[in-house]
């Protein structure tokens, strides 16, 4: 029967039941991941950041909340100029991590 | 869970109800949709315990529908509960007690607000007067009506012939709680037990024989919230909201929901087949689903009144169930049969969920 | 001739200021009310940012006091000026008659189960922080049967307009990130988690903590609040809140949920402030003459304050106050 509408899928992240297999990988490799404070630089200076969706911070936070398609779409906007990295006060390999989320 | 702990908020929250008087307002649409609730409430309230209840019949609805659908303004809303007000001080009555939820907190939220903002009940004291000539009233107690069964719960436990006890195992039912939201989360103090573990409605399960159950959603909204069911577009959001108590409390395997609210019992009934028929999922066992009643109903049931004199056949999800599990008799025949013994028609049954 | 100085409180404040006074050449006597010397600190396992052990610190601080004339179980129940100074009468029955009065009454724990969302006292799995630095200590709980997954919640009863107190507790951040290493360190195989609203790491060595907690320990830090804790069918604490930086509500499933619960100014004093004439703020804790040059002076002459019974004080915050209000009552005892 068509009622005109349907059940909605829950807003909530699930971290109950989320697929940390990318970030935990990254994690291995890189444990700078684990140390982004959200101070924002990264999505303040990116180039692509200006005109697209695409903020590091973000990215890595889909990762860690089972977003995974949304980030790997993300990614594709950056253009691997290198300035987030030179801002980040934490001094994370912004630029590894990318090429790493990618590999 | 640790019992003591929620006894020693219970005991934090309580408050005192006067005895006896009390100017009894009905709800807009529980009538509708419950009509057998209100109708024992005051027979079990004047009839079985022997106290005065007194109805206006010029009472009108709150304003509370129209208030959260934003259709009116607050100080329209306010007007039409101080012409209530006023109808309760020309009745000679101070104790005003509401059968709808939405109501309460509107009279609380109104009250609470005219003692806030002093200046506001004034231009609403001359709004009233213009509008309708009436002198106004505060009344010197406010409470819903599950406060009064509440209240008397332990002498209703007297009178009771069927405890909340599966006749098959002896064991207690198992009771889901449900509170509308405007008892208690927008003035905690206002309502037995607070907004966090509310002892209103646990208060008559215990009394009664049942067994509490307290599940992860317990004080989710039922999924009603006005306006995300009255507009079509959000319809989804309040089955969505239902849907989420339903998945939650599951496990738990629960005989039954009662409820203090008007909404709340509606879709926590009628979602359940709409969730049925979409999702092909029913809660109860064997295909049926988990009833929804109200509290006057359960009371109702307990001191022995026939289902189908309170209503029960209104009930989307079958009744009978848990009828055989209290070993309450009953007349299948007597289900769609008026007061007068005239044949109603029986409605349509889906497939989806079990409905006798 | 020696002078006497009332010490009300022996704790980390009370002890201290009672050791440099000795020093100063005065006679500090120390009225504490419970059995023992110590104050909080002495229920603590290890204290951040470098995991040091309490037991060191309070043991030396113990050992400078052995000679310091202290009245264990005892409270002062009244208290009176005259022309010598004060007089105090004690809940022994003896009096104490001293110069000059140093409130060094400390704090009381915020008591969980005032945030009733948080289930504490209700929900098997809910516990405080001093409860799980006991378990470091002791080793042992009932309720720490080794968990999967534990939570931290910043900010109990601080920040908070809903139970009375708008103040920052200043020291739960860095203890919780001290503590959730330490869990780490317990139960290596555990994810943790801490909800936090700020990460206020002020001190020195406290941001590298931070950092350490988050590489090191890789404890997840999660900026929003715990707006509701439940239970589930197996006794598993199911909780909400909201990851703030991601924007999007979020719930998963604990087995231990940590209550970082925040100070408040000790009540037990609340008479005898009364009667010494010293206010409180705004935020419940005594006021002193000013925050900058006047802080361990009251406003009432011959009367001063130390520790955390003016505000939320780490150990060495603390520490600093207690060797600072000797001064002060020496400079005071001198210049009469």
């Amino acid at each position: 029967m068509d009622f005109g509408f349907c059940l909605s899928p829950s807003s909530h992240v699930k971290m109950d039941s989320i697929d940390l297999t990318t970030f935990n990988r990254l994690k291995e490799t890189n444990p700078d991941v684990n140390t982004c404070i959200a101070c924002g630089s990264c999505t303040s200076t990116c180039t692509a950041g200006n005109f697209t969706e695409m903020s590091f911070r973000r990215l890595l936070l889909m990762l860690q909340r089972g977003k995974e398609d949304e980030a790997k779409k993300m990614i594709q906007r950056c253009m691997l100029c290198g300035k987030c990295t030179l801002v980040c006060p934490r001094g994370i390999n912004i630029r590894k991590i990318l090429l790493d989320i990618t590999r | 869970m640790i019992v003591e702990g929620k006894k020693k908020i219970w005991a934090d929250y309580q408050k005192d109800i006067p005895d006896d008087h009390y100017f009894y307002v009905r709800s807009c649409i529980r009538q509708a949709f419950w009509p057998g609730s209100e109708v024992t409430f005051l027979d079990i309230t004047r009839n079985k315990l022997g106290k005065d209840f007194y109805e206006n019949p010029y009472h009108t609805t709150c304003g509370g529908i129209a208030y959260h659908s934003d259709t009116i303004p607050q100080e329209t809303a306010m007007t039409i509960i101080a012409r209530q007000f006023a109808l309760m001080h020309e009745s000679g009555y101070e104790n005003y007690v509401c059968s709808c939820i939405t109501s309460f907190g509107c009279y609380t939220e109104t009250l609470e607000t005219w003692h806030e903002y002093p200046e506001l009940e004034a231009k609403i004291r001359q709004y009233l007067w213009d509008s309708c000539k009436k002198e106004f009233a505060k009344p010197k107690y406010l409470a819903h009506a599950s406060d009064i069964i509440y209240k008397f719960r332990f002498e209703i436990a007297k009178q009771m012939k069927y405890p909340l006890v599966n006749v098959k195992t002896g064991k207690p039912l198992k009771v889901v709680e449900h509170i509308g939201c405007h008892y208690s989360k927008m003035f905690p103090s206002k309502g037995f037990g607070g907004a966090e573990y509310p002892y209103v409605l646990v208060g008559m399960i215990e009394a009664w024989g049942g067994e509490v159950v307290d599940y992860p959603e317990r004080r989710h909204c039922c999924g009603f919230g006005f306006r995300q069911y009255f507009v079509q577009a959000d319809r989804g959001y309040s089955m969505s909201n239902t849907h989420k108590k339903f998945e939650s409390m599951e496990p738990y395997e629960p005989d039954l929901i009662i409820t203090n609210c008007p909404g709340c019992p509606y879709f926590l009934d009628r979602w359940q087949y709409v969730i049925a028929e979409q999702t092909g999922k029913t809660y109860g066992k064997n295909g049926y689903g988990i009833p929804a009643l109200t509290y006057e109903e359960v009371a109702g049931l307990v001191m022995g009144y026939d289902p189908w004199d309170l209503g029960l056949q209104m009930h989307q999800v079958a009744i009978e169930p848990l009828l055989e599990k209290m070993g309450i008799p009953y007349d299948p025949k007597r289900k769609y049969q008026g007061l007068n013994g005239k044949d109603l028609g029986q409605p349509m049954c889906p497939s989806c969920i079990k409905s006798v | 001739m020696k002078e006497n100085i009332l010490i009300i409180g022996g704790g980390a404040a009370g002890m201290e200021a009672a050791t440099q006074l000795k020093k100063l050449g005065l006679n500090p006597i120390i009225v504490e009310k419970s059995e023992r010397l110590g104050g909080h600190i002495a229920q603590w396992d290890r204290l951040f940012p470098a995991f040091h052990p309490a037991k060191d610190v309070v043991e030396q601080m113990l050992n400078n006091v052995k000679d310091v004339d202290a009245r264990l179980n005892t409270e002062v129940t009244d208290i009176q000026r005259d022309n010598n100074g004060f007089h105090a009468v004690l809940s022994n029955k003896e009096t104490i008659d001293a110069k000059a009065v140093i409130l060094a009454t400390g704090f009381d724990l915020f008591k969980a189960e005032r945030k009733q969302e948080y289930g504490y006292g209700i929900y098997n799995n809910v516990i405080t922080s001093l409860e799980l630095e006991k378990f470091f200590k002791e080793g042992k709980d009932p309720r720490i049967n080794n968990p999967k997954k534990i939570g931290f919640v910043h900010c109990v009863g601080a920040r908070d307009v809903k139970v009375g107190n708008t103040y920052c507790s200043k020291v739960c951040c860095t203890t919780a990130l001290k503590q959730a290493c330490e869990m780490k360190e317990v139960f290596p195989d555990a994810e943790v988690y801490t909800f936090y609203m700020d990460l206020r790491m002020f001190g020195p060595g406290y941001e590298d903590l931070y950092l350490k907690t988050q590489k090191d320990f890789d404890v997840k830090c999660i900026r929003g609040r715990v707006c509701e804790v439940s239970e589930d069918m197996d006794g598993r604490l199911v909780i909400k809140a909201e990851d703030t930086l991601f924007g999007k509500p979020l719930r998963m499933t604990l087995d231990l949920l940590v209550l970082m619960c925040s100070m408040e100014k000790a009540k037990s004093i609340d008479k005898i402030q009364q009667k010494l004439g010293i206010a409180n703020n705004s935020d419940g804790f005594m006021q002193n003459k000013d925050m900058y040059l006047g802080m361990n002076d009251s406003k009432q002459d011959g009367v001063f304050v130390a520790g955390t019974c003016t505000a939320p004080k780490s150990l060495p915050d603390t520490i600093g106050e207690a060797r600072s209000v000797a001064v002060e009552v020496f400079n005071y005892i001198n210049n009469k």
